[in-house]
């Protein structure tokens, strides 16, 4: 088994009163070349910054060789990290930023006196062994010769190779890297990938990388921690999060995704698109399922052939294959291929049964805390809506005043009541003026599922979300009303049993 | 016809005339004055009469003495004040600035002659009376007091531009919190400091409204020397003064200043 090297256990981090780690948990082996992948603001930096020591946990462990270090300062930490913007001393030249840490250090050496016994004494390291090491480092990112040269007149490549031999030199058990290619242009990054993959291999020590790049993470990593929201999303190798997304989110991130609604209507039967296919996941019967289908596992055929049939609506060429979307009754599917179609043809297509990917759907329903405000309105994610307060005593009803009346008579005065609230996926509509709903939210996700979409719409101060289908296409960061018919909200009242949320 | 082309360059020519005529002319002018005598022939008789004279010599030893003190003074007090407010997170930090800096805008004169009052009521007290005749401490007090805006200014300025990243980098190196301090912080800051001493240590040596009025006329400072010369003897005058210009030029040329554009600017405000 390999030896965890780094392992974070229920890691929290708040900035201010902003949550962006929430309850990360998992570990590092030794050796692994290990990427946290994630659009930007998903907490992949914050993650890594932790591990360095520069930002604190506010709750949680950090284990290195399963001690903890969560409290410890950056220079007692063995890693070593390769910058963003690479942070390279502009006042010292080459030589002098890569042998600073090595300047830094003192290292324990063992003597023996005159009468034999051992003794150890800590001691800087000595001009010709920092010499030596640079000569190394440099050696290692081909820049022999560079030694006198100031930073400001190197390149971009040069600069990033000058950060990574600052950092190896210290031979740190870990090598942390936050996004270090990102300055680069593409023919030099590839590059780049190669070598770093090239450096890991000979080292041997543990590379944390972070980017936001799915190639760059399918292209380098042993493992890749998805993260989204401060949450990991799955942790596999490449192949695995490729083939297998855990979810419709690492799905859609990752690679080009068909993702669709479906039932399971048999034993590893699926039924989306109006058609029933072969699956190999195993639900169970008649539960609503996400569908993922790669754009490259649906394979053309003739219509009469087909599982599906449909009419081809555009093609683009992609240099090794052609992307060409088809219609599909009223869902719209993506298909790759290395055969182009005419536009306006019917097709045929079959997907495998090893093509197709179910998984839980992460949102079945919207839940709330509320508080019951006047007598026929609830306020939750910073609004107030209407709603039918009779639900939560059946039986009761409304007098004259607005008070509720139970079956039994009772009258009870409402305000204040603490309720949960759950509003359905379908139960939910917004619109672009800003009074016409309960709360105002920030569209933060669209996803296509085929013939819809799946969108979410997060509330300004509290974040709170909701998540919902429309067949409307909005976009991304735009400011909403969220509108709920008043019979559409269900409430529970909070005494009687556990907060879920 | 050739009409005459409007460029940047005509920008250029009121500035020109200025230099010429409030510059360089004025130079060649004391030049020309320190090598003649009374009868405006040539002479090297003033530069013999003012480095035999000890007085003369002893003021310019007090002058950058007394420089000296308040630079390193100011340095002490402004570093520490700066690299905090660069380092805060704090919102309001530039409210703490402006008090700083508040001072610069209330008429030197007045501030001057309430220090002068201060000292004045405080040698009353019991305890205090050596403050009366401590004239060089209130000369430096003064100058300190009155020229302590200059050094923060530069000084915040250039930490404030310091990439945040280096502190991380440097501790993530595994330097502790004073070797980065004087690895990275310092000779990062290092056009801040040499501004900063360029805004103190030169009008600290001429600055004799300072010494005249905290230093009962007692403490002689080069300026002085200036000012009482071109009231009897421009030719004396014109020595010292060129005699001053040598001293800054040298102490410019030594601490580096001539090198970058940065500090030539004097100030990175």
């Amino acid at each position: 088994m390999a030896e965890h090297i780094i392992e974070l256990q229920d890691v929290t981090k708040y900035y201010d009163d902003n949550l962006v780690i929430d309850h990360v948990s998992f570990y590092v082996n030794r050796g692994e070349f290990i990427t946290f992948l994630g659009p930007s603001g998903c907490g992949k930096t914050t993650t890594l910054r932790m591990i360095a020591g520069f930002d604190l946990p506010t709750s949680g462990k950090i284990l290195l060789h399963g001690e903890d270090i969560s409290r410890l300062p950056p220079n007692k930490r063995p890693v070593n990290t390769v910058f963003q913007r690479y942070a390279l001393f502009p006042h010292l030249n080459v030589y002098e930023n890569i042998a600073f840490g090595l300047k830094c250090k003192r290292v324990l050496n063992t003597y023996q006196n005159e009468k034999g016994a051992t003794y150890q004494k800590k001691e800087r390291l000595s001009k010709k062994e920092i010499g030596e090491k640079v000569q190394k480092a440099l050696a290692l990112v081909d820049l022999e010769g560079f030694e006198k040269r100031s930073i400001s007149t190197l390149s971009g490549g040069q600069q990033q190779r000058v950060a990574i031999a600052r950092a190896i030199v210290n031979e740190p058990e870990i090598l942390l890297l936050d996004e270090p290619l990102g300055a680069l242009d593409l023919k030099m990054r590839k590059e780049m990938q190669l070598e770093l993959k090239e450096m890991h291999r000979r080292l041997g020590i543990t590379f944390i990388y972070v980017t936001h790049d799915q190639e760059e993470a399918l292209t380098m990593s042993d493992t890749i921690v998805v993260m989204s929201d401060g949450m990991v999303q799955q942790i596999g190798t490449p192949t695995k999060i490729y083939n297998e997304p855990a979810n419709t989110f690492v799905a859609d991130f990752i690679g080009e995704s068909n993702i669709m609604n479906g039932t399971v209507v048999g034993n590893r039967k699926v039924k989306f698109c109006g058609k029933t296919f072969d699956c190999l996941d195993d639900f169970e019967l008649n539960e609503p399922v996400d569908v993922v289908v790669r754009p490259e596992d649906i394979q053309m055929c003739a219509p009469e052939d087909g599982t599906l049939v449909g009419e081809v609506i555009s093609v683009v060429f992609k240099g090794i294959h052609y992307e060409i979307t088809a219609q599909v009754g009223k869902y719209e599917l993506v298909i790759n291929s290395t055969e182009s179609r005419e536009v306006g043809k019917s097709i045929g297509m079959k997907i495998a049964p090893d093509g197709i990917h179910l998984m839980k759907p992460k949102y079945t329903t919207n839940v709330f805390d509320g508080v019951i405000t006047k007598h026929n309105a609830v306020r939750f994610a910073e609004g107030e809506f209407q709603c039918d307060v009779t639900q939560l005593y059946p039986g009761s009803h409304l007098d004259d005043e607005e008070y509720l009346i139970t079956a039994e008579g009772e009258k009870i005065d409402l305000t204040d009541v603490e309720v949960k609230v759950e509003v359905g996926l379908h139960d939910i509509e917004i619109s672009d003026d800003a009074d016409a709903g309960g709360t105002t939210g920030r569209i933060i996700s669209i996803i296509y599922k085929g013939d819809h979409y799946r969108l979410i719409v997060r509330t300004e101060k509290e974040e709170e979300d909701f998540v919902f289908a429309t067949d409307d296409l909005w976009n991304e960061n735009d400011l909403v009303s969220v509108i709920i018919p008043p019979e559409k909200i269900k409430l529970t009242l909070k005494h009687t049993e556990e907060k879920k949320r | 016809m050739k009409i005459p082309r409007f460029s940047r360059k005509t920008l250029c020519i009121p500035y020109a005339v200025f230099l010429i005529f409030f510059v360089i002319v004025p130079m060649l002018v004391i030049v020309f004055y320190a090598f003649t005598d009374k009868s405006m022939h040539i002479s090297f008789d003033n530069f013999i009469r003012f480095f035999s004279d000890p007085t003369k010599l002893s003021t310019i030893v007090y002058s950058l003495v007394i420089a000296l003190i308040t630079t390193v003074v100011c340095l002490l007090i402004a570093y520490p004040v700066a690299y905090i407010l660069a380092r805060s997170t704090l919102k309001k930090k530039y409210v703490i600035l402006m008090l700083f800096v508040l001072p610069m805008w209330i008429n030197f004169v007045l501030r001057v002659n309430a220090i002068r009052e201060l000292f004045n009521l405080l040698s009353t007290l019991k305890g205090l009376e050596w403050l009366a005749s401590a004239n060089y401490f209130k000369t430096v007090f003064g100058m300190v007091y009155d020229f302590l805006p200059f050094m923060i200014l530069p000084l915040y300025t250039t930490m404030l531009k310091i990439d945040r990243s280096l502190y991380e980098a440097s501790a993530d190196l595994g330097a502790s919190g004073v070797t980065t301090f004087l690895r990275v912080t310092v000779p990062l800051s290092m056009p801040g400091i040499m501004s900063g001493i360029t805004m103190v240590f030169l009008p600290s040596m001429t600055n004799y409204v300072v010494s005249d009025m905290l230093g009962n006329a007692k403490v002689t400072i080069i300026g002085k020397f200036i000012y009482e010369y071109f009231g009897s003897d421009w030719h004396m005058g014109s020595m010292v003064a060129l005699v001053l210009l040598i001293v800054v030029f040298v102490s410019t040329w030594f601490s580096g200043g001539f090198k970058s554009e940065e500090n030539v600017r004097g100030t990175n405000l």
